[in-house]
């Protein structure tokens, strides 16, 4: 499965510094079509600054960045956007490529949001607009996604189902991706390979072996542990909220 | 036809509203209307250069502003100074430079306020051929980077992370706005253009819900200004740039009673 061609971004010894702070250093890691990286950690530890150095967004780097598709999908942690552009849901989603109305349709229909396409951006709440976010990194069925805490503000139910879609989506499309997340259950349901940071690696592997560090430990405690080792892979529904269902 | 001086006058100013239109857009999505105001008054020491060196004012204007707009860059990333300081300084500057040379030039006579404000009816076919080739190129270059400048004019890391590379789109931007500046300099004058730039655009965000539509209002709507501006100052003679902006805040203040109206409805 390491063949070359599965790469997606490669990160070697890549590090980020505004003047003498560093915000994250000697960090490796690869990302692979259909797997999905996740990168966990204590606030400050420099998920978000190692997701902007893999994407190319962060140009003075220490180290190598590698990135062989130029197909991304973003859902930025943080995003400041100017909410007196007039833009509805339906601009937004054609912000960085132009997509058929079906795939737009689609997008938003599989996060649970069809209905306010024709909204503007600025008047939609904190979890909606996150699924809008969602949305439009997939509705453009990218090689590599990468999503920083793509579920921050949407319910309870909303989140298990989201991160459920993108489980789907990683299989359908066969991408790469690079999540970050606080929510150890989840990360432990899909992920492939975790890596915790704490301004550098502090341990990587498969989440059982992270589980087991003495570093990951150390750092989240031991119940984090427990949740780690004692996560069951239990679903056997899908439903998005609101009730929509997907049409093909 | 184009022997009328009116005719002329009106002519250019439609062809200058359709590119103000779409470049207005982005001056108030970007807030760039002090960016803009400095361009423009850096326009005087273009204008002053092409006499001096009788050099043609539209080309000579774009140099200048283009110039100015590096300078501004540079100065960016070399000091700790606040954005809108620098503005002021290069804004400033500029225009005291240009009016010093100005003085030195006692073989030429000015009509300052024709600079200041701009001297539509003084257009001449010349004028109109550089409005209406400039024009329609800096609406196709601005139709070709369209996509990475609103994207990162929306937000600047989705476009970098999505491959659209913003900074070029960006560099590119500043050269459309001296473009416009030179082309239209003539006709609004360097203390009007940015008017013609933010006004009708401004008028259209109050009655649009996207982009689109927003580009097409402005666009609208800086030639029906132009229309009525022209007409009013014919009418009662009044100077024609300043008549076309105040006939622009004429129909922005319409905007916004529609806004008010539409509250209402809501409610």
């Amino acid at each position: 499965m390491t063949s070359n061609q599965n790469i997606l971004v490669k990160l070697n010894q890549a590090g980020f510094r505004i003047k003498d702070k560093w915000l994250v250093k000697g960090v490796s890691i690869q990302i692979e079509k259909g797997k999905i990286v996740t990168l966990i950690g204590p606030n400050g530890s420099g998920k978000s600054t190692t997701a902007k150095i893999a994407l190319g967004i962060y140009k003075k780097i220490d180290g190598e960045v590698e990135k062989y598709t130029n197909k991304v999908g973003y859902v930025p942690q943080k995003i400041s956007i100017d909410w007196t552009l007039p833009l509805r849901v339906r601009d937004f989603m054609v912000l960085t490529e132009n997509l058929k109305d079906e795939d737009i349709n689609e997008a938003l229909s599989l996060t649970g949001v069809i209905q306010l396409k024709n909204k503007n951006l600025g008047d939609l709440s904190g979890g909606e607009f996150q699924r809008v976010l969602i949305a439009r990194a997939i509705s453009k069925k990218p090689d590599l996604l990468v999503l920083d805490e793509p579920v921050q503000g949407v319910d309870f139910t909303g989140e298990i189902a989201l991160y459920k879609l993108i489980k789907k989506i990683t299989d359908e499309l066969n991408c790469g991706i690079l999540l970050i997340s606080h929510d150890l259950h989840t990360v432990m349901s899909a992920t492939d390979h975790v890596v915790c940071l704490n301004g550098h690696v502090c341990c990587s592997g498969s989440p059982i072996d992270v589980a087991k560090n003495n570093e990951y430990k150390a750092l989240f405690g031991e119940q984090a542990s427990q949740i780690l080792s004692r996560y069951e892979h239990r679903h056997d529904h899908i439903h998005t909220s609101k009730g929509e269902i997907k049409k093909n | 036809m184009l022997d009328d001086f009116f005719i002329r006058a009106l002519i250019a100013g439609l062809g200058v509203a359709i590119v103000t239109g779409p470049l207005g857009c982005f001056v108030i999505w970007r807030r760039l209307s002090y960016f803009g105001d400095t361009l423009a008054h850096s326009a005087l020491l273009g204008v002053t250069l092409a006499y001096s060196l009788e050099f043609n004012i539209a080309f000579s204007v774009f140099i200048i502003s283009s110039l100015i707009a590096l300078i501004l860059i540079q100065l960016q990333k070399r000091t700790n100074l606040p954005g809108d300081a620098l503005l002021g300084l290069l804004a400033h500057s500029s225009l005291a430079v240009g009016l010093v040379v100005i003085g030195f030039l006692t073989f030429i006579r000015f009509d300052i306020m024709g600079l200041l404000f701009g001297d539509i009816l003084a257009v001449t076919v010349d004028d109109l051929l550089i409005i209406w080739i400039g024009g329609p190129i800096i609406l196709l270059i601005l139709k070709l980077i369209w996509k990475p400048l609103f994207a990162s004019t929306v937000n600047y890391e989705l476009a970098e992370a999505e491959g659209l590379n913003p900074d070029r789109a960006k560099a590119v931007f500043t050269i459309l706005m001296a473009g416009i500046i030179a082309i239209s300099i003539k006709m609004v004058g360097l203390l009007l253009i940015t008017g013609m730039l933010i006004i009708p655009a401004a008028m259209a965000r109050n009655i649009s819900s996207s982009p689109q539509t927003m580009v097409i209002f402005s666009i609208l709507g800086g030639l029906l200004s132009v229309v009525l501006g022209l007409f009013t100052s014919l009418e009662f003679n009044t100077s024609s740039g300043p008549s076309i902006i105040a006939a622009s805040l004429f129909l922005f203040i319409l905007s916004l009673l529609n806004i008010k109206q539409s509250i209402k409805l809501k409610n």
